[in-house]
């Protein structure tokens, strides 16, 4: 396998390396954890594992303070990875060398404060530098971003991926659309992470609401998918899903020796 | 200069609405009611009867005889300590329980700190028979057990904010977390004017009451509407916002915020926002918040629990940068003092917060025939402990 060289370089189909993933067949299975848990420097030995093992995407964690969407398992690992001392500073150093060893799609997920307090414009160029391909910032509002931020988004080609939920109205889900390149982050239901153990009748419904919409963006569900049942229940008829809080469990369990087990416990 | 909120929900550079999609609908569900609702004759009605015969309202602008010889200028109390429930807070909450209901709301949460907010909100819920759940950090319900008592027998449930620091930032965050997971049947009550648009307006017009009285409360005893200054105490600000607000655009009226010190501005442990504070996201709103260099939101310290707040609301942070409003940082003990001589002076204990407006008398110098309105936001009672300790009683 080539690899890119080098941050985000564009590789012969002038395509980010998101929209790439998002062509192929298979259902995606994503990636959270939060940087700097359970150790600091875990960051680099976490994404290479998870790639080894099947992965198709990761989203990084840039921890925060106050992570008010979140739910306890999360809200702890960031408190965690604070006290470890990881910074925004120090995430893009461990990440200095990633693509020399790592291909897949690579998407910093946090709060805007600290990307804010870091600048936006500098926060975006370290981004593209590190070979980071897209950014979920779920505090960032629609309207803000497209008056301030997206042109900047777009000069260092990072795609913004936005969170659509149960109760957003169909017209905002088109609005959303409309202003989305990559996938849509769909919330499985109304919730902050973590909270769930499996979908019932009503996200069956939703998921086949926003499946009968069209879109032109593919989705990605959220919240909640904890194991392979729940993971094949919300890629029925989404593109993939993102697996957060259950991971981190199992970090928190295990350490970072066994992280194989996880991904074939989700993929079996 | 405008300082109100614009159509987009800024004032200045701060404010807006920087909430996960997940709060969206509700929030903007509010903002494209909240006017419309506010301006309807049955709910003005309601809210004024309320106001009256409930809270007891007008709360009189008192002029403190003893308190002006002291320090040779006239001084008037805004007396927001005799309304029921001993503050300024129940003004909100009664604007807000009518509005959750005309939004066919059944379920009502809040935050609180020292736990003022969330007794006026168990009190308002008691009053129209609405569940509530207030959320309130572990260490706080420690140090506060009469007023977790008081939301228990109004028929509360006091749920603790385990997570952060347990203090009133994390249990903003938990109640936050609540409506993302209840989004349907429940109406958040912001306790102060902070949180995304359209909450510090919204609750801002809630407070004005309180200038709008002073204003014709002033006509009657010194034949002008408007004061020379008005003073008030400034953690998120809503007792402020409600005291400034008839006068912001009155280019005679001078508008101080006291702010808490803590231990020193320089000390570490202050919530001196405007001097410490740098603009930021703090709970849904752009303004100037006490953070660290890498964006993380930092823990304040103030003796006040009321005041302990790391943020401020957005109308007050537009008020420091533009100049419009004068900003003093007091300390834990210069407004401890000042407590004691309002008890001994006018036989008013007061809130420890509004404790920190009068103690600006001792540097602040005003002219003899400058009248100084200061918002006696709240009442010592919940205090007595700290003061009890301070003073060695």
């Amino acid at each position: 396998m080539a690899f890119p060289q080098n941050g985000n370089e564009k590789n012969i189909t002038g395509m980010n390396r998101i929209h790439q993933k998002l062509q192929e067949d298979q259902k995606l299975l994503s990636i959270y954890f939060t940087a700097g848990y359970p150790s600091l420097n875990d960051t680099a030995k976490i994404i290479q594992d998870l790639e080894k093992n099947g992965v198709d995407m990761i989203e990084i964690g840039l921890p925060f303070s106050d992570p008010l969407a979140d739910g306890p398992t999360i809200q702890a690992s960031s408190t965690h990875a604070l006290k470890n001392g990881m910074t925004t500073e120090i995430l893009f150093q461990q990440l200095k060398d990633i693509r020399k060893t790592v291909s897949m799609p690579l998407i910093l997920m946090g709060y805007f404060n600290p990307v804010l307090q870091y600048g936006v414009a500098e926060f975006c160029k370290k981004c593209q530098e590190t070979g980071i391909d897209g950014l979920i910032l779920p505090d960032l509002p629609l309207d803000v971003y497209q008056k301030e931020y997206e042109a900047i988004f777009k000069k260092y080609g990072l795609v913004n991926i936005f969170l659509i939920t149960p109760q957003t109205s169909d017209a905002r889900i088109q609005q959303i659309d409309a202003a989305s390149d990559g996938f849509i982050y769909m919330v499985s239901s109304a919730s902050v992470t973590g909270s769930q153990d499996g979908f019932g009748n009503s996200q069956e419904s939703y998921f086949k609401r926003i499946a009968g919409m069209k879109l032109k963006n593919p989705q990605v569900v959220g919240f909640g998918i904890s194991n392979s049942e729940t993971f094949r229940q919300a890629t029925k008829q989404a593109k993939g899903a993102i697996i957060g809080s259950a991971f981190i469990k199992f970090l928190t369990q295990n350490g970072v020796d066994k992280i194989g087990d996880f991904v074939k416990g989700i993929r079996k | 200069m405008n300082y109100n909120v614009d159509e987009k929900g800024y004032y200045g550079e701060f404010g807006g609405a920087y909430i996960p999609e997940m709060l969206y609908p509700n929030v903007e569900n509010l903002r494209q009611q909240y006017l419309e609702i506010m301006a309807e004759p049955s709910f003005k009605k309601e809210f004024d009867q309320l106001l009256k015969d409930y809270v007891g309202r007008p709360s009189p602008l008192y002029f403190a005889k003893r308190l002006s010889e002291k320090y040779n200028t006239k001084v008037y109390l805004k007396r927001e300590d005799l309304n029921h429930t001993g503050a300024h807070k129940v003004n909100n909450t009664i604007g807000q329980i009518l509005m959750a209901k005309r939004l066919g709301k059944t379920r009502v949460i809040a935050e609180t700190g020292a736990g003022q907010h969330g007794v006026a909100t168990a009190t308002v819920c008691a009053l129209m028979g609405m569940e509530c759940i207030v959320y309130m950090g572990e260490i706080d319900i420690a140090r506060q057990a009469p007023n977790v008592a008081r939301m228990k027998m109004l028929g509360a449930e006091v749920r603790p904010a385990l997570s952060g620091s347990r203090t009133l930032k994390d249990a903003t965050n938990e109640a936050i977390r609540d409506w993302i997971n209840n989004p349907v049947d429940t109406h958040y009550i912001i306790g102060s004017a902070i949180g995304p648009h359209p909450y510090p307006d919204m609750v801002t017009r809630f407070q004005s009451i309180i200038s709008e009285e002073i204003k014709w409360q002033l006509k009657e005893k010194e034949g002008r509407e408007n004061p020379d200054y008005v003073v008030a105490c400034i953690g998120g600000g809503s007792n402020a916002a409600g005291t400034f607000y008839h006068f912001l655009h009155e280019k005679e009226v001078g508008i101080i915020a006291v702010e808490a010190a803590g231990h020193g501005v320089d000390s570490g442990e202050s919530a001196a926002t405007s001097v410490l504070g740098k603009m930021g996201i703090i709970h849904g709103c752009k303004t100037l918040l006490m953070q660290t260099a890498d964006g993380q939101i930092t823990e304040p310290y103030s003796i006040s629990a009321g005041l302990d707040y790391p943020g401020v609301g957005p109308m007050h942070a537009h008020l420091y940068k533009t100049g419009r409003a004068e900003f003093i940082a007091v300390t834990d003990d210069e407004a401890m003092h000042a407590g004691m001589v309002l008890s001994k002076l006018e036989g008013i204990i007061p809130a420890i917060e509004s404790s920190h407006a009068f103690a600006i008398l001792e540097t602040r110098k005003f002219r003899p025939d400058d009248v100084v309105v200061f918002n006696l936001s709240g009442r010592g009672d919940k205090d007595l402990d700290t003061y009890i300790k301070y003073f060695k009683l």
